[in-house]
């Protein structure tokens, strides 16, 4: 089932002078065609500017395409009676923890989206702790935000959408401002949610790292959609990559330049197993012959 | 660190007074408070002063606690007890220089020294006891009725619990702007009180950009979490009376007939012949 439907969809930036005359525009989105199916873990790439951002705050219903459209979950973004019921099935997560928590209190934070839904106070406290059992962050029920680290921050924040048990979330650049630690927290905790709720998960990001495990990867450029498909065949074009102004994995881009030398490797290497593993393969080849 | 500072005066500690419903403690301030100006007599304010010692007892605070803020108060009292002293006509009893001290200025001066004192006991046991959240909530839930006037009652309470929520972030990012202004060579030190106004712009004028982006990021994180006003909102902590909050407003009740009878019919002046 589609979760996420945007046929040609257009967000301009306009910039007005004072006199109200457009001064310039800027399309950061330009004709995208999104296609999410349920339950799918989607990355989605991109240079600082590529429109990866404004593409997701569409899907929330913050923004509002220009031309096009966007449906998610059968729901037109455009229909303004619709939008709490949107913005309840498809969560955001956003880049600053701090910016985003609203409770001075890590439950009462989870149960803000829950009491904005107009939930009954049992329903609310039984949601609240599912959620904070979901990330991990249980313990830490009564715990001022600011004491946590960003990444028990960031899993709060996602604790929190999760609590408003959203179809979809969308995560934007959830792990720019943390540690490698916090990074690691959070990518677990979102693949698990995903594997165990059945979550649709976009994750937009520019770590590479954290894309490996997508079901699908969608790499975006000036706006536009440039490369789809699965990890590994979005890897296997590391030039393209590269001329997209992304970096590829370090094993990825290793397996690579071994092979542009002549070492017989396939394309698409993404984790240190598999090259070790095609290395081995290689080696013994070599024996055989 | 700058994160630890409390907030508010709130003195974590487990007491029936604690415990008690935001909204009880506020309007049994607010009575307190009218009863010392409404009832002004000897023997009233020996009601009143029982009633505060009993409190007092009750909210296990240390004593020193609720004096803290009587210090603020200090050169206003003076004052008022001076002009009172000074400048109340009536019967002399002592004449110094050209100012004469009536009788009836001695009393007015001790009620209203009494009066500032128990006002600033009072208010502070209040909110000593009670969590800034926990008051933000009795406000929204105690004023509710101002709603029929069109005053946003939801909107207040949820901008000040925001703000006691960004307190300690901005003190941080003050902090961190200070250090690193500091780094490129700002002074904050040195000079005269002018001086030291103007070396607060590259201070100020960072703190408010980071702090209107962060308002605007959060506006964006509350919609997308559905936040529409506190319209068909639920709360995960309702406020509810229970019984003890019931035998409060009883009690608070019998304080002000007390108050009431004590200043109408026992008259301690007239014993010591005021």
């Amino acid at each position: 089932m589609k979760i996420i439907d945007g046929k040609n969809l257009k967000f301009e930036y306009v910039k007005w002078n004072e006199e109200g005359q457009v001064e310039s525009s800027m399309k950061a989105v330009d004709g995208v065609n999104l296609d999410i199916e349920a339950g799918d873990f989607i990355a989605v790439l991109g240079h600082n500017g590529s429109g990866k951002s404004t593409l997701a705050k569409h899907i929330n219903a913050i923004l509002l395409p220009t031309e096009g459209s966007l449906y998610v979950d059968g729901k037109d973004t455009r229909d303004e009676s619709k939008l709490w019921e949107i913005r309840q099935t498809a969560g955001m997560v956003f880049q600053n923890p701090d910016n985003q928590i609203i409770g001075t209190i890590v439950d009462e934070d989870v149960g803000f989206g829950p009491e904005n839904m107009g939930i009954p106070k049992e329903e609310i406290w039984r949601r609240v702790e599912k959620s904070l059992k979901a990330v991990g962050m249980w313990e830490y029920r009564s715990h001022s935000p600011n004491k946590l680290s960003g990444g028990q921050k960031q899993r709060v924040a996602i604790a929190g959408v999760v609590a408003m048990q959203p179809k979809c979330i969308v995560l934007d650049e959830p792990t720019a401002m943390l540690d490698p630690n916090g990074r690691k927290e959070v990518i677990q905790t979102v693949r698990e949610l995903n594997r165990a709720e059945k979550v649709t998960v976009i994750l937009i990001t520019h770590y590479m790292e954290e894309v490996i495990h997508a079901d699908k990867v969608i790499v975006m450029d000036k706006g536009k959609v440039v490369m789809q498909g699965t990890p590994r065949e979005i890897f296997s074009r590391v030039e393209a990559l590269k001329h997209y102004r992304l970096d590829v994995p370090q094993v990825t881009l290793l397996a690579h330049e071994l092979k542009q030398s002549g070492v017989d490797l396939p394309e698409g290497i993404l984790t240190i197993e598999e090259l070790t593993q095609a290395l081995e393969k290689c080696r013994s080849g070599k024996k055989l012959r | 660190m700058l994160r630890d500072i409390t907030l508010g005066q709130y003195y974590p500690a487990s007491s029936v007074l604690h415990r008690l419903d935001p909204r009880v403690k506020l309007v049994a301030t607010l009575a307190f408070i009218v009863s010392l100006f409404a009832f002004g007599s000897v023997s009233s304010y020996f009601v009143a002063t029982i009633a505060l010692a009993v409190v007092i007892k009750l909210s296990r605070v240390p004593f020193r606690f609720i004096t803290k803020g009587l210090k603020a108060i200090f050169i206003l009292m003076l004052i008022t007890v001076i002009f009172n002293l000074f400048l109340t006509p009536g019967t002399p009893v002592l004449e110094v220089w050209k100012f004469t001290i009536t009788m009836e200025g001695i009393r007015t001066a001790a009620f209203m020294a009494i009066r500032l004192i128990y006002l600033i006991m009072g208010s502070s046991i209040m909110t000593l006891t009670t969590t800034p959240n926990d008051l933000t909530d009795g406000m929204e839930k105690g004023l509710g009725f101002l709603k029929v006037f069109h005053v946003p009652v939801h909107e207040i309470a949820m901008m000040m619990s925001i703000a006691l929520r960004f307190i300690p972030i901005l003190m941080d990012e003050t902090d961190k702007i200070m250090k690193a202004q500091m780094a490129r060579g700002a002074d904050f030190e040195s000079g005269n009180l002018i001086q030291k106004a103007k070396n607060m712009v590259p201070l100020l004028v960072p703190l408010f950009i980071s702090a209107f982006r962060r308002a605007n990021d959060l506006a964006m994180a509350m919609e997308a979490r559905g936040y529409h006003g506190g319209e068909g909102r639920t709360k995960m902590h309702p406020l509810e009376y229970k019984k003890t909050d019931k035998t409060a407003y009883v009690i608070l009740l019998m304080y002000l007939l007390l108050m009431f009878l004590t200043s109408r019919y026992v008259k301690i002046e007239t014993w010591l012949g005021f």
